[in-house]
């Protein structure tokens, strides 16, 4: 009655699309988690944006079967999770940024990525309201787009449901039991599983879960503030990322989402550690100089609310995928450094395969790259 | 052009104004200065301010009161809520049409820093509950910043033209309300320990203990008080029906506020729906503004809400319908007409018993929920935080008082680490003044035919007693240890005479039967609210019994203003002994045609019903999700956007949670939605401190 062949844990960004490609493969799923529905964890807290356009193969290969899962889920399954295809810019203004961007564009276009710099001109005509004073161009990525995480992940739910996934909400795993080198069962606060695989999708609690199967991840969360606004009618639909340092905070980024709303997030600067998720008084104060400065046209934009998530980051700033070598029913996928919105659907794709050994040989080394065996000493470029 | 101003009132002034030119797509009006553009659009006849992005529905004023954004409108260029800006000289007003334009801007502005500014008690709302807690603060040398969204103080006192219930001593009885305020005000404003912030509305609270407020409405300070106390009154429940977002369907709030405070005629034709205080008030409300009241229904076997209120009103000519319910409201651009029917014991329609009547304002007036979302925050980040008034438990304002005072003292006690001994008669008054009407009690009379003696026609125990302290023969008794009685006359005491308990009395139930000139053509003298304009001696009236039956038409033999009591006339009449003892009001609306039926029944619309204003989702998109299992309102959020628009949820969270109810989703599985800053929706500049007017240097 209680054994699966897979237990995720985690309803989140990560798990529900990994739980609908087990599900659709006919296997028996089990989701746990503690929250009340799916998505009451970081995902809700992502403000949408979905690109291809990374700085290592991995990554880019894992989004870029992520943007083919988002862009072509409202003409296959009808749920409108306001897909766009919008594209990501990054705007330069110093020296540094445009060499760092040209440099990477090399890259990316070598994996076929859509991408391209743009020189001060043309950038000015393409992005008119930008504060032209010290802009030197900037790359554009038309491919790139954005969605809605709330509605994404409530159509990979209802997905995962009709392909006969089980969901167990407000249950929390609070022990594994282990002979050898296997998980012979879960424990939770209601009840207890077997599962022949276990997923550790935990999000921010990933670390704990993971504790609990006798495994170290180091994955630890840090906290950054998101805003949304009132909707306008559309002038933006391109995520808009800049790099630059202030006093305070390092980069931060907004677009103009499907339904005109515009949504924002800043990186605080030293990083907030911890996982306080209540947001704070600092925020508004400081995004809204920034964005406005490079944006004078947002100062008229009513904001709506804010809030606060977290970021799981592992040291190199990339995700921790993968079974493990100590407990082998085990299975990561941890440490997505606050992209577990974007990477999750294409990563479900392929960690479910993982999991029933279908992994063609070069899908076999997306993956590699993100072994917990790794030395972590790595950086991701745009961390 | 049309004009829906209020000329005269039998009972507000109405002050000077000036009067400015705006232009209203393009066509030139005229409003006052300073007045909110709501207001302005309203008094020239304009009720639709937008229409929504989903499906362009014709959208209305609903609020007044800056919580829902449905009356958005473009000012030039810019998209602000009509019930929070106030009227300019040659403004350029659209309605919003689907989503607004950002308008352009070259220049990012000065930024300021953000002010930051401690206080010991930080009181939000200066409505009947902070006032009086302000009050006590301050005499206790408490350091106090009070804070409020509207231009003045008294929060919903301001609206209430009527005279209040409770005892004199404690509660002001026999005062109306807005002059009530002014007193509190008064008194406030002579603490020097009380800063006062007006037109200051709380935006945000934040999980490092501090609140973001909206000083002037655009200077951005964050306020560290050590406690908070969450005044904030109360926001009208919403109910869903097809056409219930029509123009034309608001609450009863925003109907005060557009006729009492706005001096707005805001509607010729007016329906209500709900029988509690609120919604009979407001009848009586539209009576005195010239507004003919079509009719009242509530869905209960008797009204919610004083006796008294509904018999006054009854009198007056406004049929009330109890065992009724709203089916639709009905109309293309704006509410023309309301389809009601009779409800069986499970409150399910009867089928054939719909009665279409003519209509352009349905008042939605179904009870009101607590606004504590700021407190439940606060709460939640660790903060000390108290509630009163209706923000703790919707009660009557005379006891949101007794509740500020009370809160006042402890907040007192507590920073002075001294306790303070709230003194046990201030609780006990509350509690009788926050008690729902009690059991209804034929008040005894005295019957004979000689002498002078006052007839009562309260008939339900209520926490109300001024007509016992005017009484100079202390003649009039109700138990002083419990104002919840009905008053008796004591014959052996005597009356002179003198009428001061028929002006006094805040139900107008008080008559006064003469038999000392005639014994069988006694004089009756009744209470009149409506000034002296309309009716004089030697007019003839419509004298109706406590029922409302008419007893016949009789000549005024004198109309006089009655002493101390603002407003309040004494009419008198000479009618036969049997009838006399009988009467109890006049007919106020005497044009039967008003209340009558339409004869064509307007069937039913079969739209869906709309439960998320700002989103417009329909109960069928909530329902299909509930039946799939969903429980969780963030997860019923997240699918329909219920609750994500600019009001927040805070109209559509009751309408959910009855939903799920009715689903038989068990209370334990449902998880309510998360509460996030901001409360009201504030333009990104204000928090990078850039002052308006300043930009454009």
């Amino acid at each position: 009655m209680n054994n699966y062949d897979v237990i995720i844990i985690g309803a989140g960004s990560v798990g529900t699309p990994l739980a609908m490609y087990l599900g659709r493969a006919g296997k028996k799923v089990l989701v746990l988690d503690e929250k009340p529905s799916p998505g009451q964890g970081q995902n809700k807290r992502a403000i949408g944006g979905i690109r291809a356009t990374h700085s290592d193969r991995s990554k880019i290969l894992i989004c870029q079967k992520s943007l083919e899962i988002f862009s072509t889920w409202e003409e296959t399954y009808g749920d409108p999770i306001e897909w766009e295809k919008g594209g990501y810019s990054y705007p330069a203004y110093t020296e540094t940024h445009e060499k760092t961007y040209k440099e990477l564009l090399i890259k990316q276009k070598k994996y076929g990525l859509n991408i391209d710099w743009l020189d001060r001109d043309d950038y000015l005509k393409m992005f008119p309201m930008i504060n032209p004073e010290g802009l030197r161009g900037g790359t554009f990525s038309p491919d790139d787009g954005s969605a809605s995480p709330m509605r994404s992940i409530n159509a990979f739910y209802f997905n995962a449901l009709e392909n006969g996934v089980t969901f167990h909400f407000r249950e929390k795993v609070i022990a594994m039991e282990k002979k050898g080198t296997q998980i012979t069962s879960i424990r939770t606060d209601k009840g207890t599983y077997h599962g022949d695989v276990v997923v550790n999708a935990a999000g921010g609690f990933a670390a704990e879960v993971a504790r609990l199967a006798g495994i170290d991840v180091p994955v630890n969360p840090d906290s950054h503030e998101g805003g949304i606004t009132d909707a306008v009618q559309p002038i933006l639909p391109t995520m808009i990322v800049d790099m630059r340092e202030a006093p305070g905070s390092k980069n931060y980024y907004f677009y103009q989402h499907k339904t005109g709303q515009f949504i924002f997030c800043i990186t605080p600067s030293p990083a907030i550690l911890g996982k306080d998720e209540r947001p704070t008084s600092r925020f508004l104060p400081q995004i809204s100089r920034r964005m406005i400065d490079l944006m004078p046209i947002l100062k008229n934009l009513n904001v709506r609310r804010t809030w606060r998530g977290l970021y799981p980051n592992t040291p190199d700033g990339f995700p921790i995928v993968g079974f493990t070598r100590d407990v082998e029913n085990y299975y990561n996928m941890v440490g997505m450094c606050g992209q577990g919105y974007m990477l999750g659907p294409g990563l479900g794709y392929y960690a479910s395969k993982d999991i029933l050994g279908e992994l063609s040989t070069q899908e076999k080394e997306i993956l590699n790259d993100l072994t917990l065996y790794r030395d972590f000493s790595g950086q991701e470029a745009f961390k | 052009m049309s004009d829906y101003r209020i000329k005269e009132h039998p009972v507000l002034d109405i002050p000077p104004t000036q009067e400015v030119t705006f232009f209203w797509e393009g066509r030139e009006m005229k409003g006052q200065e300073g007045e909110m553009i709501s207001a302005a659009l309203f008094a020239n006849g304009v009720r639709t301010f937008s229409y929504h992005q989903k499906d362009d529905a014709p959208l209305g004023l609903f609020c007044a009161n800056g919580q829902c954004g449905q009356c958005t409108v473009i000012v030039n260029g810019r998209p602000l809520k009509a019930c929070m800006t106030p009227l300019r000289s040659n403004m350029r007003i659209e309605p919003l049409r689907g989503l607004p334009v950002l308008s352009a801007e070259e220049e990012s502005g000065t930024f300021h820093e953000i002010e930051d500014v401690e206080t010991d008690v930080l009181i939000i709302g200066g409505g009947p509950a902070g006032l009086t807690a302000a009050i006590e603060l301050g005499k206790a040398g408490v350091r106090t910043l009070l804070i409020d969204d509207k231009d003045k103080l008294g929060g919903k006192l301001v609206l209430q033209t009527h005279k209040f219930f409770g005892s004199v001593e404690d509660s002001f009885a026999g005062t109306r309300g807005f002059e009530i305020g002014r007193f509190l005000e008064k008194e406030v404003r002579s603490l020097s320990s009380v800063e006062i912030w007006l037109d200051t509305a709380a935006i945000a609270v934040y999980s490092d203990k501090k609140v973001g407020v909206l000083k002037n409405n655009e200077t951005y300070v964050l306020v560290t008080p050590r406690i908070i106390l969450n005044a904030t009154g109360a926001r009208e429940k919403s109910l869903p029906f097809p056409g219930n977002t029509l123009p034309g369907v608001y609450g009863a709030g925003a109907f005060q506020t557009l006729v009492n405070r706005d001096l707005v005629k805001a509607s010729d034709k007016l329906f209500i729906v709900g029988g509690g205080n609120v919604g009979l008030i407001a009848g009586y409300h539209a009576l005195q503004a010239g507004i003919d009241v079509v009719g009242l229904i509530e869905a209960q076997k008797d009204v919610g809400g004083y006796r008294v209120h509904k018999d006054k009103l009854v009198r007056m000519g406004v049929p009330v319908y109890t065992r009724h319910t709203v089916v639709s409201a009905n109309g293309d651009k704006a509410v023309e007409s309301v389809t009601v029917a009779s409800v069986d014991d499970s409150f399910r329609v009867v089928p054939g018993t719909e009665k279409t009547f003519s209509c352009d304002t349905l008042l939605i007036a179904v009870g009101l929920d607590p606004v504590n979302e700021f407190h439940l925050q606060a709460l939640d980040f660790g903060m000390e935080s108290y509630l009163a008034g209706d923000a703790e438990e919707i009660a009557e304002a005379s006891a949101a008082m007794f509740s500020g005072k009370i809160k006042g003292l402890e907040i007192t006690g507590k920073l002075k680490k001294e306790s303070k001994k709230i003194p046990a008669e201030w609780t006990k008054k509350m509690e009788i003044l926050k008690s729902r009407p009690g059991r209804d009690v034929e008040p005894q009379t005295s019957g004979h035919n000689q002498g002078v003696y006052p007839v009562f026609n309260c008939g339900q125990e209520i926490p109300c007693n001024p007509c016992t302290s005017v009484c100079p023969k202390n003649a009039i008794y109700i138990d002083p240890e419990n104002m919840m009685g009905v008053p008796v006359f004591l014959e052996d005491k005597g009356c002179i005479g003198c009428m001061q308990c028929v002006a006094i009395c805040p139900g107008l139930a008080v008559t006064l039967v003469d038999f000392r000139k005639e014994s069988d053509m006694p004089t009756v003298t009744l209470p009149y609210e409506f000034g002296d304009k309309g009716l004089n001696a030697g007019d003839k009236a419509f004298v109706t019994d406590k029922a409302g039956n008419p007893l016949g038409e009789y000549e005024v033999i004198s109309l006089r203003k009655a002493g101390k009591v603002s407003n309040t006339y004494l009419v008198q009449f000479r009618m036969p002994a049997e009838e006399a003892k009988k009467a109890a009001g006049l007919i106020i609306q005497e044009d039967h045609t008003v209340t009558e039926p339409l004869r064509e029944y307007i069937p039913e619309i079969r739209d869906d019903e709309i439960v998320c204003r700002c989103e417009r989702v329909t109960a069928g998109e909530i329902r299909e999700l509930i039946r799939k299992g969903v429980r969780d309102i963030n997860q019923l959020k997240a699918i329909t956007r219920a609750g994500m628009g600019a009001c927040g949820g805070k109209t559509c969270q009751s309408i959910i949670l009855r939903l799920m109810r009715e689903e038989g989703a068990d209370v334990s599985e449902i998880t309510r939605d998360t509460l996030r800053p901001l409360f009201f929706d504030t333009p990104l500049r204000y928090f990078a401190g850039i002052k308006d007017g300043e930009s454009h240097e």
